[in-house]
This record gives structure tokens, sequence and C-alpha cells, in this order.
């Protein structure tokens, strides 16, 4: 080991409560490395960098940079050692310029001088290969836009140990390729780059060693370039897992939702929808792709009845008795009533499908509290159904009164999936659904998405891993600012096309079995 | 390892702060009577060097000045009761969070409403069917008071602190303007009113007492066992949670309020037709504000606002005593007033957080 070590970690850990986050964990990050660490959800991952930027402060253990023993109490400490993290959650003024938020709260002694500023700014750009322009509003960018300012405020202030927590969730494939060839030359130049992702792939494709975390210990660190994903996930899971999806070809599709010409404005006059149209049948998995914000939670939200609609038609044909009924301007209830079995997922599970503060049962009697004429709620029927869902998807709780706020983001899915489920329904809608995951809960709700599907159920996934996509849906439907773009069969279809499809304003035709480079 | 260990620890903070999973009942206890010790020594230190009594001698008095006599333990109750019965109303408009801080003005309307039917039917009807009449009145002005920032509230999205805050000046001056009317000889004060009184069980006070419990009884089993209280917290804990499961979000925040001023109504209709007989701008004696901190102390649960209202009455009752019998300026009382609700209040960071003081050196 000719490279210098940048960043040491000697027996950390951290406990909330009785829990756990981190114990005894030894880490060493290289100067000129990419370190990838890898662990499932509650693995203690964004706790042990948290203490490394200074968001928390380890209960034992000790933090060496080049050597030297250090104490980081503060975001402010972890800049005088010269360590910067990029959160998952941008933390930017809107109506500021790029400059204007990366020299916020900086204290050089020099006086402001804003000029300087996007001088700067420009050079820390050309020197790795970012593209910004340092005058344009944050309101006025992208999402890869507002992260790029991110990284460039982190660098701003002469940090060499950057901590990237889950940077390309929000990213299509061509820009997380832009975003990795930054860091690589951030590598180059002499940085220590620590990348927290759930991506396997990526994982392989830009780290040089990975750092696998399993409940909150460090079990290896390797060489990118001597492990596979396989390896690499029996390691995190401490189990063999299939990572396969099993896709079954769909039986007998119907037509179930037909969707015609939905337009729709925001508060801001933004049209958030712009005449989408489409079908979702029986025994299919329809997926849709899109950078998030794109319109994707507007159009679930427009079907379950919880979307004011400029124009357009929902139609649900109601496979008990082949009525078809319009779904347009209904209110949820509304659309119970008329007999339209449909479930949804939101993508906000604590804030929208979950209360975080009621217990398991509670959150359970969300969909069928209203049953029967009785003034008072049945709690018997709910208390089941939970127990039923504990057990058979393997939700790790301490009970059933426990509020769901207080367990981990998988078994919090488990849990609405499971309630979502068992209302069985005809039509399911699930917006990123496994957002934010280990593998291990991921694959128990493509397994359960797949389980619906060939009960003859129309399911719509919403998802932002394009392998994933590919590989469990039958078709998917790319939205773009609120407009289709275009909807291409799963089966062979390439991750390249559905990326370009993101960007495309316009609708583009696809032919999947010719090369097709843009 | 152990060597590296004693270098680390010349940098580490003093104490760090650190949350708590949740706390064994008996503990939790332990902490607030020990909050409530640490308190009563603090006045006692603070009662010493500020006016020189024995802190002994000003405890007994204060006790004795809510329990001292059977007549005082009835007031204690009677104003505990009425207390509550404000906490009552407000607690599952607050359980929606929606702050609701016009019960004192919804009492008071509702006072008045029952004070105009007493003034104005006199004994032309018989006194059960006017005690019904005025009832009715009382319960519908307290809820006509709480329907309208519900509504605005519902349907624009208006601020209900500020508009509950205002419809309480709104009551006041109202009160003001019929008692003008009301008194010819111009003295704004209507007096004991000799129609409708509410009969009396065994004791003046106790008929009120058992409304009250009943309603405390209620208002759990509303909460807790009813669709509607399950609405009601839906709503309180997520407006969006409550639309997406198809819960109308204004019909709750609507027909809630219309209950929270039901029950201020009924505090109305009992101040009156039991205690007062009468009305002035005073009526509500600001215990539509302390009823909030009731509320929140007791964490909206019923059974343990009896007990907050236990204590802020002896608290304010106890003090009263004191500078009367010490002949001190009644500004020392709610000095020792707050200091006590002060450590109430703040040890619930301890039952939230711990401490961690940095680990003696380990050689």
């Amino acid at each position: 080991m000719d490279k210098a070590v940048a960043l040491e970690l000697r027996g950390v850990t951290k406990s909330f409560g009785s829990v756990i986050a981190n114990n005894n964990v030894d880490l060493t990050v290289y100067k000129n490395e990419i370190l990838a660490i890898l662990g499932e959800n509650g693995c203690g991952k964004t706790t042990l960098m948290n203490m490394i930027a200074g968001i928390y402060f380890p209960d034992s253990g000790h933090i060496l940079v080049d050597g030297e023993e250090v104490v980081i109490r503060s975001p402010k400490d972890a800049f005088k050692y010269k360590i910067g993290m990029i959160h998952q959650h941008f933390k930017l003024v809107d109506v500021f310029s790029a400059s204007e938020n990366i020299v916020l709260g900086v204290k050089d002694g020099t006086r402001y001088n804003l000029k300087e500023v996007n001088n700067r700014v420009l050079e820390i750009s050309q020197r790795y290969g970012f593209n910004i322009d340092p005058k344009k509003k944050i309101y006025e960018m992208s999402v890869s836009e507002k992260q790029t300012v991110e990284i460039i405020k982190v660098l701003y202030r002469g940090a060499d140990i950057l901590i990237l927590d889950e940077p390309t969730a929000v990213l299509t494939p061509q820009e997380t390729e832009k975003l990795f060839k930054v860091l690589r030359r951030m590598r180059d130049d002499g940085k220590s780059i620590i990348i927290i992702t759930h991506k396997l792939h990526e994982v392989l494709s830009i780290s040089d060693k990975v750092a696998v975390l399993r409940k909150g210990e460090h079990i290896a660190t390797v060489n990118t370039s001597e492990t596979n994903e396989s390896e690499l996930t029996e390691m995190m899971v401490g189990k063999k897992v299939d990572l396969n999806i099993h896709r079954s070809e769909p039986v007998d599709p119907q037509t179930r939702l037909t969707v015609s010409g939905l337009t729709s404005t925001n508060h801001d006059g933004i049209k958030v929808l712009d005449d989408v149209s489409f079908t979702a049948r029986s025994g299919e998995i329809l997926g849709i792709a899109g950078i998030a914000g794109s319109g994707q939670r507007e159009l679930l939200e427009a079907i379950a009845g919880l979307q004011h609609l400029d124009s357009g038609e929902i139609t649900y044909n109601n496979p008990k008795n082949g009525e078809v009924v319009n779904l347009r301007d209904k209110t949820p209830l509304q659309i119970r009533d008329l007999g339209v079995r449909l479930s949804f997922v939101p993508e906000d599970r604590l804030g929208m499908g979950l209360v975080g503060n009621m217990n398991i049962t509670d959150n359970m009697m969300l969909r069928s509290y209203r049953r029967g004429h009785s003034f008072f709620v049945d709690r018997q029927r709910p208390k089941d159904l939970a127990n039923e869902i504990v057990n058979s998807l393997e939700v790790v709780t301490p009970g059933l009164n426990t509020p769901v706020r207080r367990l981990s983001g998988g078994n919090v899915q488990k849990v609405l999936v499971g309630r979502e489920i068992a209302a069985s329904p005809k039509l399911l809608m699930a917006a990123y659904p496994v957002r934010g995951l280990d593998i291990n809960s991921s694959y128990t709700i493509y397994n359960l998405l797949n389980k619906q599907k060939e009960n003859g159920v129309a399911v719509i996934f919403v998802g932002e891993d394009l392998d994933v996509l590919i590989d469990l849906c039958d078709r998917i439907l790319v939205i773009n600012s609120g407009r289709i773009t275009g909807i291409v069969e799963a089966r062979g279809a390439k991750k390249e096309d559905i990326g370009l499809l993101m960007t495309k304003t316009e609708r583009v035709v696809i032919d999947t079995e010719e090369e097709n480079n843009g | 390892m152990a060597k590296k260990d004693n270098t680390a620890r010349i940098h580490e903070p003093l104490f760090h702060i650190a949350k708590r999973d949740a706390l064994p009942l008996g503990k939790t206890v332990l902490i607030r009577a020990s909050a409530i010790l640490i308190s009563l020594v603090v006045c006692a230190i603070v009662c010493f060097v500020l006016i020189k009594i024995n802190p002994l001698e000003l405890y007994s008095t204060m006790f004795e000045g809510v329990f001292g006599t059977s007549r005082r333990i009835w007031k204690f109750l009677k104003d505990s009761a009425v207390l509550l019965c404000f906490a009552l109303a407000v607690t599952p408009a607050f359980k929606m969070k929606f702050w609701n801080i016009g019960a004192e003005g919804q009492v008071l309307v509702s006072c008045l409403a029952s004070v105009a039917c007493m003034y104005y039917l006199k004994d032309s009807v018989d006194t059960w069917l006017l005690l019904i009449i005025m009832f009715v009145a009382s319960v519908l002005a307290g809820a006509a008071w709480a329907l309208l920032p519900a509504i605005c509230k519902a349907q624009w999205n208006t601020n209900e602190t500020l508009f509950t805050l205002m419809m309480n000046y709104v009551a006041t001056n109202l009160v003001a303007f019929f008692l003008i009317k009301w008194t010819p000889d111009g003295s704004s004060s209507l007096g004991s009113l000799p129609y409708g009184h509410l009969p009396q069980v065994l004791n003046e006070y106790l008929l009120l007492i058992i409304v009250v419990a009943l309603l405390t009884v209620g208002m759990y089993i509303y909460l807790k066992y009813s669709k509607q209280g399950y609405e009601i917290s839906v709503v309180g804990e997520s407006q969006k949670t409550a639309s997406y499961i198809g819960i109308s979000v204004k019909k709750v925040i609507v027909r809630t309020m219309l209950v929270s001023g039901a029950i201020c109504g009924l505090a109305g209709f009992l101040i009156v037709s039991a205690l007062d007989h009468s009305v002035t701008t005073e009526s509500a004696g600001g215990q539509g504000f302390t009823a909030i901190m009731v509320s929140w102390l007791g964490k909206f649960n019923p059974f343990i606002m009896i007990i907050t209202s236990f204590l802020m009455i002896f608290l304010q009752q106890g003090a009263d005593r004191i500078s009367t019998e010490f002949n001190i300026s009644n500004a020392f009382p709610s000095i020792v007033t707050g200091i006590i609700l002060f450590f109430i209040i703040g040890c619930e960071f301890f039952i939230n957080y711990k401490i961690i003081f940095r680990q003696k050196e380990v050689k």
C-alpha cells in the first residue's frame, strides 16, 4: 500500500436508545480512492457517515484524519478537517444563484465579492469537468444541476474527503455517468470519495474499494476488481440471495384502466400532466419511468382521485360485472363506492400512506374502519390483519403497538404494501415501492407485485432503477415534464433508450429491434 | 487499544444528549415526582430569600387554603370541574391540531345565551323547560362561535389561532353591550337572576361535578373508540393521509369544532345555571386559556387531564391563599406557580432524552 491514509475510524460505536447503529466499526479511507459503502437499510451507513460529517457524535471510538486524532462535533469541525458531505436532500436557497449558495456561510476572512466567487466556481468546474452557470438561480435548475451545486459547495470549502449519500437516486443513467466521470477526476486529483449507494452495478463501476456493513458492524472491505454482485450481496445480507426477477408472461390481458388526454396544472400554473393517455391491462405490470418529479406522482394521484384535472378521462372496466365507470372528478371514497378495487402505495409512505405516530393495527384500520354502521371502531379485525402481515411478510417490529415511524424503511413499506394488497385490488398502483429499501426487502416487494400480476391484477409500478423496470415490467411508459415520451415493450428494451426518452420533451417512437444510439 | 482510549477522551466533550427509548412507567413517575420535589425546594429558597417566610409555613398555608375546610374542598372540586370541562372542550380540536384558543369566547357567548333566556323568559315557563331552553341556546351559541372559524379554515385555510382569538374579543364586547342594554341604571352589572337554577343534589356543586365526570368518560371513549375520534386522530396526524384514505378533511374540521364549541356551550350553561346565575365579561375568567395548558399537560387524555386540572386549581387557589394570608402582592404567588410549572414541563425533556457524561478515564 503506497497510498496515503486520509481518514481512519477506530472502534466507532453509536447507539440510539437500545438500538446499536454502529458497533465497533473500523474503516480506512485512502487518498486517491473511491470507497463505496454498501449495506442493507438500517445497517448504519448513514449514521456512520453522519459521525464523520459532524452531525452525530460517537459514543466511543476514534476518528483520525491524516493520522491525527480529531474530534468532530459539528459540520463546521468537519470542514476544518476538510471533510464535506453531500446529503441526499439538497439544502439550497431557491431564490439564490449557484454562487450565492456556494459562498453562503463561508467565513474565510475575505470580503464578500461575488465576482471572485463566480470565478472560483468556474475554476473548480473546469478542473473537474462540471457544467454549471454560477449565476443561474436554483429554482431554474434541474435536479442534477442542484447536485452539482452541492458538490461544488463542498469543494469550495476545500474539502479533501467527500461523502456522497445516495447521489444517483435522483439521476438518469446519462447524468449518473457524467457524475461518475467527475468523481473519477476528483479521485485522480488526490481527493478521497466515500459514496453510499444501493445499486450494486454502480458500486462495481465507480468504486475502487467496497466496505460492507451489516447490522451496524463492518464485515469487510474488499477491492472492487476482485469481487462481484453475488459475493457483495451475500456479505451484505449474510446469506445467498436470488437476484433474478422471475417474470411470467401476461395471461389473458384485458383492459382494466384507460386514461386519455389527462391534463392538469399546479398552483403555479405549470402543467404537471400534459395530454397523458395509456391503458393498463390485467395480468400485466406497467412500469412508469422518468426523472423524479416528472408527473409520476400527479398521474397516480389523479387516478386515485386526489389530483384536480383540467381535462381528460379516466375509465375503469370492472371485471366483476363488465361495467365501465368514469373516475374523473371523484373523491377516493366515491371511487370505492363505485366498486373500483383500487389500491395505491404512495411515494410518501409515512406522510400519506400511513400515519407515522399510529401503531400497526391503527394503520391497518385506515382502509377498513368505516365498515359497519356502529358508531365505534372494530379493532379486532385490523389486529388480526396486522398479525397476519407481520407474520407472512416477516415485518421486524417490537410489537403491534409500536408506532410505525419507529420501524425501519423496509418494514414500513411491508406494512403499507401488505395493507394495500390485503384489500384484494384489481388495480394496484405503487410509486417507488422499493425506494430506500435493502436488497432483501426489495425482492420481497417485487415478488409481491409479481404475485398480484399472476392473480390478474393490473399493476402500475413507478420505479427509478431502470434495470429493475426492464426486468420486472411488461411494458414501460416513459414520462417527462408531464408528457408521455414513449411506451416501450420491456422485454428487450435498452436502458440507454429509456434514459434518452426520459430527457426528451416530445413523444418519440423507438423501435426496440433496431440499434439506436442517441 | 486501551492505551489509545485514554488519549482520546481528552478531546471528548463533557456531555452530549441522546434520545431515549420509551421509559417504563415507574421511571417516568419517578422523574415527574422528583421534578415536583425539586420545584418545591427551589420555591422554598426563592421565598426565603425574597420575603423571608418559612417555606414550610408557606406550603402548609397553601395546603390549608385549598383543603382546610370542607367548603374549600368543595370549591376546589367545583373549580377543577369547570376547568376540566373547558379542557375537555378544546381537546378534540387540539387532537386534530386545530389550535382553538377561543374556548374563552365560546363559553362567554353561551353564558350570554343562557342569561338571555333567563332575562327574557323570566318565570313565564316552568323551570325545567327554561333549563332545557337555556341548555339548547347555550350549546347552539357555543357551537356557532366555533363553527365560524372552522368553516373559514376548511374553505380558505385561514389561521384558526388568530380567528378564534379574535372571536374572544367579539364575545366579550357582545356581553358588555347586552349588559348595558339590560341594566337601565347603567351600572352594567346584572346581578343574580332568580330563574333557571339547576336543582341541587346534596351539595350545591355535586351535580355539576357529576356532569363533568360523565363528560370526561364520554370524551375518553369518543376519542379512543369511536370512528369519529379515529378520524380526528388521522386528520391531526396527517391531512394528506386523511384525504388519501378518503376522509373529508373539511367535514372533520367542521364537525370536530362543532363538538368542541358545543361542549363550551355546556360549560357556559353550567356556569350560569349552577353557579353564577348571571353574566359578566369575566364569566369565563381566563380559564379558557388555562384549559389549553391542562389539555396539553394531560397529553389530550381526559383521565390524565383530571390530574392536571387538579394541579392547576391547587396552584391557583393555594397562591391566592398565600397572598391574603401573608399580605403580600399577588405577583408573588404567580412566581411560585411559574416555578412549579417550569419544572413539571421541563422534566419532559429528561423523559425523552438522556444526557451522557464523559466517561471517567479507566487506567
